[in-house]
């Protein structure tokens, strides 16, 4: 799993039928530094997240469908928490 | 998953059988500033997508589950078109 911050919404009317009804944002992985790591990504919402939240992504899609309560959706990311805080005891 | 958007596509005439019937489109990945990232790739499209228009992808075995019970062997798969996105 990544960390990840909300930086926008999208929308699409016509998708698949196991997306219809769900959230679908852009995010962009963080490094612990809060720093941009690699590409932005779009992924399915599993935790009620918003734009600008700092969240928890996960990069599967197994996993990812399971997070929006889906069995075999044909997705590869999802939210599956907003980060409250993050310790790194140095 | 990813944005991207339809910039051609590709024809097989000799193609595994599973692959029958798919459509395969060529895909420029961009980012919320509508930019090209990274490079071109082959996506099966299950959404009716045509060139030139925004769509998001998906990659992995994912790619292939619009189409069961056929088993396509994809690993990037087009399943939305984007009417439009906002950052920020």
């Amino acid at each position: 799993m990544l960390l990840a911050r909300v930086i926008g919404t999208v929308v699409s009317t016509k998708k698949h039928r196991k997306l219809e009804g769900g959230k679908l944002l852009l995010v962009q992985p963080l490094t612990l530094e809060d720093t941009p790591r690699g590409g932005e990504l779009l992924a399915v919402d599993g935790a009620g997240a918003g734009v600008g939240e700092r969240v928890l992504i996960v990069l599967e899609g197994r996993s990812a469908s399971d997070a929006i309560g889906k069995k075999a959706a044909p997705v590869d990311a999802a939210i599956v928490g907003i980060v409250d805080t993050v310790d790194l005891p140095s | 998953m990813q944005l991207g958007r339809v910039v051609g596509n590709v024809v097989l005439n000799n193609k595994n059988d599973t692959l029958a019937g798919v459509t395969l489109l060529l895909v420029q990945p961009m980012s919320s500033s509508g930019e090209p990232a990274g490079r071109v790739i082959v996506a099966a499209d299950s959404m009716g997508a045509g060139v030139g228009e925004d769509v998001f992808f998906v990659r992995g075995k994912e790619a292939s589950f619009p189409f069961y019970p056929i088993e396509v062997p994809a690993d990037a798969g087009i399943v939305g078109i984007v009417d439009h996105w906002t950052v920020g």
